[in-house]
C-alpha cells in the first residue's frame, strides 16, 4: 500500500503520450489495496481535456505544477519539478517513459534524492519484500535482467508498451482531483536555455517505441520507402530505420532504431535491406518475431530472424503487401 | 607536450572527457552470478561513442588554438586501454581512477568518483568544460551525464549531434524523440554528445606514436577524497537479482525467394496471428 507518482508525458499540445496510460496500470499494480496512484502534469498546456481518460485509468490526484518563467522542457527544471511532486505526493515510487529527456531528469532527481533508478524497463513489480522489482533486457537485448531498486523513493522508467493499458473496473470512475501549484525553480536548473525547438509534425501512424508491428528499411532502400510505408499502411506499423536511412536523410532522425535511437520490442519486426549490424540489434533484439529481407544470404540479420527471405526487397514487399491485403 | 592553457593569463580552455572502457560489444558479452558484466578475455574497448566525445573535444581545442584536454577513465587494470585510445585520438593527458571499492557501482557511483576527479584537476587549472558520451553502450543508461552535471552544478547540454564554442558560450544542437532542440549556455559547461557530433578521426602511426609519451596518472579513492562506502557495490542504489540469457529462436526459417516468397511470408504471418487489423494511431491520445 503505498503512493505512486506517473509523470503525465505529453505533447507541445497538450495531447497526453498513449503510452502514459500503460504506466497508470503499472502504477495500480505497485500500489496495491489501499494504495493511490499520482499523475504529474508539468507545464501550461491544458490539462482538462486528459483528466477523464486518467480517472478510468485509475489517476485519484493530478499534481499540475507550472514553474513560472522557467521553461518546464529543460531537464534540470523537470527535475526540481519531480522532488516538489514526490515529496507533496508522498509517493513512495516515481514511473516515467523511458525517453532521453525522463533519463535527464531523473539522474538528477536521484542525485537530489538519493533514489536509486532503473531505466528501459520491461516489467514492474514487488518482490515478496516488498521490494521494486524491474526486467529488462540489457546487452543488445542478449540478456534478460530483474534488478531491485533498494532506496525509497524507487525510480523506474518503463518502455513504451510494456503493458497493455487497463481501464479501472467502475461504471462511473471519478475525475482525479487536481491540485495546482507553481514550482520556484532554482537559478542553476536555467542556465543552459532553449535557443531554438522545432516540434516534429505528428504523424498518423503510430509511436515508433510503442508499436505493435514495426517495419523498418536500411541502406537496402536506396531512399525509396514507398514498399515499406504501403506495407506499414496495411499492418498498421509504424516505420522505423537504421542509421544509415536516417543518415542519408532518406527518413526523419527519430526513426532510427538502435543502440543510439529508439529501442523497440514490437510483436512483430520487419526489416528489409538491413543489413542487422549489432549497433542495430542493440535496439530491436527482443521484438517477438522478427521477419528479414535481405538480397545478402551471408547478412548478419539472419542470424536473428525467425523467417529470413534471401530476396529483392522491391520485389517481396510488394507481394506481401498485395497478398495481406486481398486476404 | 600538452599546452597549458588557461593557466596565468593565457586566454585558453580546459577541457576534460569522461571515457569508459566497456566490453566490444562484437563480442559475446555476458553477465556473471553477481550480475555484473563479465570483464575478462582482454574483449574490451573504448564506449564508442565516447570516440565521439573526444573527437568533440579535440575539435573544440584545435579551434580556440589554447587549450588542453584531459581524459578521465573510472574502472579496473585495463580501463587504461580506453584512455591510451583517448590519448591516440588526440587528448593530451589522462587520469585513471583505478581502485577496487569502485568496483559494483552504479551511475550514481560512477558519477560520484567521476565528479571528484573533475573536481580534483580543476583545483589546479579551472575546467571549463566537460564531456561525456550519450550513452555506455553496455548498459545504455544514460544516467552519468545529468547526474555528473547535478554534482558539479554545471549546466548541461545533452544529446549534443553538433557542438560549437563561442565568445565563452556553448551551443548544441539535439535531437529528441519529438523536437529538435538549440541549446546554448555560458561555460563552464557539460555536454554529452550522440554519435552524430562528427566522425571521429583515425588514430594513425603517427598518433600513436605521439600518444606514447603523453602522462596516465593513476588516482585512487583516497587520492580523491571519495568515502568508500558511497560508491561501488556499498554505495549501489539498485542490485541485480537475477540475470538469464535470453533463449536462442528456434524453428527458424531461411528461404530464398523463388518469385512466390512474399506471399508465402503473408500466409506465415497470418497463421502466427501476427497481422492484426490497422490499429487507430496509439501515438497520443484524445
Ligand atoms: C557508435 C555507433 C552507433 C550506431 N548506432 C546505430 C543505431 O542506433 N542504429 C543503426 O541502425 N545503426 C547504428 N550504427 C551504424 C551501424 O553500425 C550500421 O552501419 C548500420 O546499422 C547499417 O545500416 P544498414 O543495415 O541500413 O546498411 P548496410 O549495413 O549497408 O546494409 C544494407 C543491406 O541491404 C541489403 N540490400 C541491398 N539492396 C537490397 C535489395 N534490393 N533488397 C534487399 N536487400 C538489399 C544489403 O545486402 C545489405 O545487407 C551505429 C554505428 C556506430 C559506430
Ligand atoms: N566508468 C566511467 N568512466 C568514465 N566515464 C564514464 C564512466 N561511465 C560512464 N561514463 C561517461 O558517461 C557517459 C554515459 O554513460 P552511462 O550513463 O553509463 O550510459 C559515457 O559515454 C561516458 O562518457
Amino acid at each position: 500500500m503505498s503512493t505512486v507518482l506517473v509523470l503525465l508525458d505529453h505533447a507541445d499540445t497538450g495531447a497526453l503520450r498513449g503510452s502514459v496510460l500503460e504506466l497508470a496500470t503499472v502504477a495500480r499494480d505497485l500500489a496495491g489495496d489501499g494504495g493511490a496512484v499520482h499523475g504529474l502534469w508539468v507545464g501550461d498546456e491544458p490539462l482538462d481535456p486528459a483528466l477523464p481518460v486518467l480517472g478510468r485509468h485509475g489517476v485519484s490526484v493530478v499534481h499540475a505544477a507550472t514553474t513560472g518563467a522557467a521553461d518546464p522542457r529543460l531537464t534540470p527544471v523537470l527535475a526540481e519539478v519531480l522532488v516538489d511532486a514526490v515529496t507533496a505526493s508522498g509517493a513512495t515510487v516515481l514511473l516515467a517513459l523511458s525517453t532521453f529527456e525522463n533519463k535527464e531528469a531523473v539522474a538528477r532527481f536521484a542525485v537530489a534524492t538519493g533514489a536509486g533508478v532503473v531505466t528501459d524497463a520491461a516489467a514492474v513489480e514487488r518482490d515478496a519484500e516488498g521490494r521494486v522489482v524491474a526486467a529488462k533486457t540489457v546487452l543488445a537485448g542478449t540478456w534478460t535482467t530483474r534488478c531491485a531498486v533498494l532506496t525509497d523513493p524507487a525510480v523506474v522508467l518503463v518502455k513504451a508498451g510494456a503493458v497493455p493499458a487497463r481501464e479501472v473496473d467502475a461504471d462511473a470512475p471519478a475525475l482525479p482531483a487536481v491540485s495546482a501549484r507553481e514550482v520556484a525553480v532554482s537559478e542553476r536548473a536555467t542556465r543552459a536555455r532553449v535557443v531554438e525547438r522545432t516540434a516534429e509534425e505528428p504523424t498518423d501512424r503510430p509511436d515508433l517505441a510503442a508499436a505493435d508491428t514495426v517495419v523498418v528499411g536500411g541502406r537496402g532502400t536506396e531512399g525509396d520507402f514507398t514498399a515499406l510505408e504501403a506495407l506499414a499502411d496495411v499492418l498498421g506499423a509504424a516505420v522505423g530505420a537504421t542509421r544509415v536511412a536516417t543518415d542519408e536523410g532518406w527518413i526523419g532522425h527519430e526513426a532510427q532504431i538502435g543502440q543510439t535511437g529508439v529501442t523497440v520490442s514490437p510483436r512483430l519486426y520487419i526489416g528489409a535491406g538491413v543489413s542487422g549490424a549489432v549497433h542495430h540489434r542493440g535496439g530491436m533484439q527482443a521484438s517477438g518475431t522478427v521477419v528479414a529481407i535481405n538480397s545478402d544470404p551471408e547478412a548478419p540479420v539472419f542470424e536473428i530472424a525467425d523467417y529470413g527471405i534471401v530476396g529483392d526487397l522491391f520485389v517481396v514487399l510488394p507481394q506481401l503487401t498485395e497478398a495481406l491485403r486481398a486476404r | 607536450m600538452s599546452p597549458t592553457a588557461g593557466a596565468g593569463n593565457v586566454p585558453g580552455v580546459r577541457i576534460v572527457v569522461c571515457v569508459k572502457h566497456v566490453p566490444d560489444i562484437q563480442s559475446d558479452r555476458a553477465l556473471g552470478a553477481d550480475g555484473r558484466l563479465v570483464r575478462d578475455g582482454g574483449d574490451g574497448t573504448i564506449n564508442e561513442v565516447d570516440e565521439n566525445a573526444v573527437e568533440a573535444a579535440v575539435v573544440l581545442a584545435e579551434q580556440v588554438g589554447e587549450a588542453e584536454v584531459v581524459v578521465v577513465t573510472v574502472g579496473p587494470d585495463d580501463a587504461e586501454d580506453a584512455a591510451r585510445r583517448a590519448l591516440q585520438l588526440g587528448a593530451d593527458a589522462a587520469v585513471h581512477v583505478l581502485d577496487d571499492d569502485v568496483a559494483g557501482s552504479d551511475a550514481f557511483g560512477t558519477a560520484a568518483v567521476l565528479a571528484a576527479a573533475v573536481r580534483r584537476l580543476g583545483a589546479d587549472v579551472p575546467v571549463d568544460l566537460v564531456v561525456t558520451g550519450m550513452a555506455g553502450l553496455d548498459g545504455l543508461t544514460s544516467l552519468v551525464p545529468g547526474a555528473l552535471a547535478a554534482l558539479l552544478d554545471l549546466p548541461q547540454l545533452t544529446l549534443a549531434a553538433d557542438v560549437a564554442l563561442a565568445d565563452g558560450e556553448i551551443t548544441v544542437r539535439r535531437d529528441l524523440d519529438h523536437a529538435t532542440e538549440v541549446l546554448s549556455a555560458p561555460l563552464p559547461a557539460l555536454v554529452s554528445v550522440s554519435d552524430r557530433a562528427n566522425e571521429p578521426r583515425y588514430p594513425n602511426f603517427q598518433r600513436i606514436m605521439a600518444a606514447r609519451k603523453k602522462p596516465v596518472e593513476t588516482l585512487t579513492l583516497a587520492d580523491l577524497g571519495v568515502d568508500p562506502a558511497t560508491v561501488g557495490a556499498a554505495g549501489a542504489r539498485t542490485a541485480v537479482v537475477e540475470a538469464a540469457p535470453r533463449p536462442p529462436r528456434t524453428d527458424r526459417v531461411l528461404v530464398s525467394d523463388d518469385g512466390q516468397a512474399g506471399a508465402r511470408l503473408a500466409a506465415w504471418l497470418v497463421e502466427r496471428d501476427l497481422v492484426r487489423p490497422a490499429a487507430p494511431p496509439t501515438g497520443e491520445v484524445l
